[in-house]
């Protein structure tokens, strides 16, 4: 048995602890946002959040993660309620087949959670382990300055929620 | 009376020995050559000139990543102080742009720049004073035709008694043997050109042979190992500890591509130095390679047993089939914690079947893991291999956020013993800590060679 901490709510996994924890997340727990590409640490559609940082869910062992705040994309909000990140992707249209968005949405997390006015150039740092193959790249781009906004003009600093993670 | 006069024979004695020292360390100016920056090169001369460039690495220590190249400023970490590198753009301010053909000869042949101050060894003059007076022309052409930028490299961090530039006259008078080399006879044209590549503008020395406590090259050990921005630049002579010792044919391969199947994949700063070798053609790459080769000597029998075998099994015959995490080979349950963590965090890419550059190496085939200083082993888990802009290229994720100080420890220790036959390396956790925090500074770059790192981008820095 593992212990896990997804999006608040504490888990008991019986899964062999070399497993990934993207299988768990998708086969144990449904969570699906996160997207299986390439199974190497390569494309970043399985990018989840732990403690912060963005980390491949594809390449971590759950054995590693016992103790640790995960966080996926179902963690950012609701359909009704959807967090900043999402509102953003949303209003300006940034997925075109949508199977990389949610690896693209962690990364961009992780670094708003830091700096919510990040520049062209950090965005692009941060990004650069998430591929995108419809090309969405520009639309992707403009969202997350949008969404940076949007923490700014919410009540709650993304910087404090940063420190309150 | 008596001691007065002895204090007053010492005091002189001192002031003419430090007269003596300052006119032999004197070197006098070289005027100021105002129409230098817009004298006019033939092309084919620049573009050799930039072939030397290339080969002699210079963009990477004279630009800071993201600025304007060869306009200096990026901070040399050295055991001494921080030195940092000059402008040697064109600008007449504060670039090289006053600077004759000959002030720049002499600078490279003497480390002395034109105003007539000595310049510090961090300027490799010990290997740069073997080029040729046809190289350097090209050399000074290609740089004097570069975009003119103005940029005032920061004052150098170094305590008082190195401040002083004539002291460093000394130095060289201990370590400096300078001017060109004649070839040597008794070998191949390929050979005597490796050599003049490599000793020369290549300065491999200047990482790969290890240092004295005052900084120069210790002859002794020629390509012995050292250490370049927080990598270990292995031992390529016969101390080399690559499991297939390399031939002539792979080192020529690597040179060109920055991989090889049996030996991974170029990184830290010898990933700038394969990128910029693809500069040069195809005659001075394989000439480097014999040389160097000839440097490390016929492997032991023992050694060459071990490495048909490796080659046997690690030969490209395998199916191109891709390692991924879904095919995890081995369960981890049981067994000591590292070897836990090895099995499921790293295996699945490191004993898949995708070959180099793409797939993990083989630690069977590493040198990294036979290596004295396991220091490229914690960059690489710690950082990664970040990817390069806009090409493939080979990458591995960083591992800094999912294991500790003391899991990478153990993870490093049961590599050890699994892949390798050295002793156990120590004080793991501690080389771990401080390269993590960024008080072992590494600079860590995509295995392409570009350098867009622009900072230690690895370290939890504030």
């Amino acid at each position: 048995m593992v212990s896990l901490t997804v999006n608040g709510s504490p888990h008991q996994i019986d899964a062999d602890p070399a497993t990934p924890l993207l299988y768990v997340l998708r086969e144990e727990l449904a969570l699906n946002g996160a997207k299986y590409g390439c199974g190497l640490g390569q494309c970043g559609s399985c990018t989840v959040v732990v403690d912060g940082e963005a980390v491949l869910s594809c390449m971590v062992p759950i054995m590693l993660l016992e103790g640790r705040e995960i966080t996926t994309i179902e963690g950012l909000g609701t359909i009704d309620e959807p967090g900043p990140l999402q509102q953003a992707f949303i209003e300006l249209q940034a997925a075109q087949c949508g199977y990389c968005i949610p690896g693209m949405m962690m990364s961009a997390h992780a670094l708003l959670r830091r700096n919510a006015r990040p520049s062209e150039e950090e965005i692009r740092e941060a990004l650069t382990t998430n591929l995108c193959r419809c090309g969405t790249h520009m639309r992707i781009l403009a969202a997350i300055r949008r969404a940076g906004e949007l923490m700014q003009a919410a009540s709650l600093p993304a910087a404090d929620q940063g420190r309150a993670g | 009376m008596r001691a007065l006069r002895v204090a007053i024979g010492i005091a002189a004695v001192i002031f003419v020995a430090a007269a003596a020292f300052l006119l032999f360390a004197w070197r006098s100016e070289v005027p100021e050559d105002t129409a230098a920056a817009e004298a006019r090169f033939a092309p084919e001369l620049v573009a050799k000139g930039a072939q030397l460039a290339a080969l002699g690495n210079c963009i990477a220590c004279h630009t800071v990543p993201g600025r304007p190249a060869f306009a200096g400023g990026l901070a040399l970490p050295t055991p001494f102080g921080t030195i940092y590198s000059t402008n040697i753009t064109p600008d007449r301010e504060t670039g090289i742009g006053g600077w004759s053909e000959a002030a720049f000869e002499r600078a490279m042949r003497e480390g002395v720049d034109r105003e007539g101050s000595h310049l510090y060894p961090a300027f490799p003059y010990e290997h740069f004073t073997r080029v040729s007076a046809d190289d350097n022309r090209a050399l000074y052409a290609f740089l004097m035709t570069r975009v003119a930028v103005k940029a005032e490299a920061p004052e150098n961090d170094l305590p008082f008694p190195l401040k002083f530039r004539p002291l460093l006259a000394g130095w060289k008078l201990l370590f400096l043997d300078s001017g060109e080399r004649e070839p040597d006879p008794g070998q191949s044209d390929a050979w005597n050109r490796g050599r003049y590549l490599a000793e020369g503008l290549g300065h491999c020395g200047a990482c790969h042979t290890p240092r004295n406590p005052v900084g120069a090259e210790d002859r002794d050990r020629h390509f012995g190992g050292g250490e370049a921005e927080g990598w270990q630049a292995y031992a390529i002579n016969t101390e080399s500890k690559a499991p297939i010792p390399w031939d002539e044919q792979d080192l020529a391969f690597y040179l060109r591509n920055g991989w090889h199947e049996f030996h991974g994949v170029s990184r830290g700063p010898m990933a700038e130095v394969t990128g910029n070798l693809a500069f040069l053609p195809d005659s001075d790459i394989a000439a480097i390679a014999t040389y160097v080769r000839s440097i490390m000597g016929a492997p032991t029998p023992e050694r060459e047993q071990r490495a048909a075998q490796l080659r046997e099994a690690f030969e490209g015959q395998r199916p191109e089939q891709a390692a991924d995490s879904q095919r995890s080979p081995v369960s981890a349950s049981g067994g000591q914690p590292g070897e836990a963590i090895y099995l499921a965090a790293c295996a699945s890419c490191h004993e898949g079947e995708r070959r180099q550059p793409f797939g993990g190496l083989n630690f069977e085939l590493s040198t990294a893991v036979n290596a004295p200083n396991p220091q490229n082993i914690v960059n690489v888990v710690l950082f990664g291999l970040p990817p390069a802009d806009g090409e493939a290229s080979a990458v591995m994720p960083a591992f800094r956020y999912l294991l500790d100080d003391q899991q990478v420890a153990d993870l490093l220790a049961y590599m050890r013993e699994r892949f390798s036959e050295e002793p156990p390396w120590a004080g793991l956790v501690e080389q771990t800590a401080r390269t993590r925090s960024g008080t072992y500074k590494v600079a860590v770059r995509p295995s392409d060679g570009i350098e867009r790192a622009p900072h230690h981008v690895g370290a939890e820095e504030d």
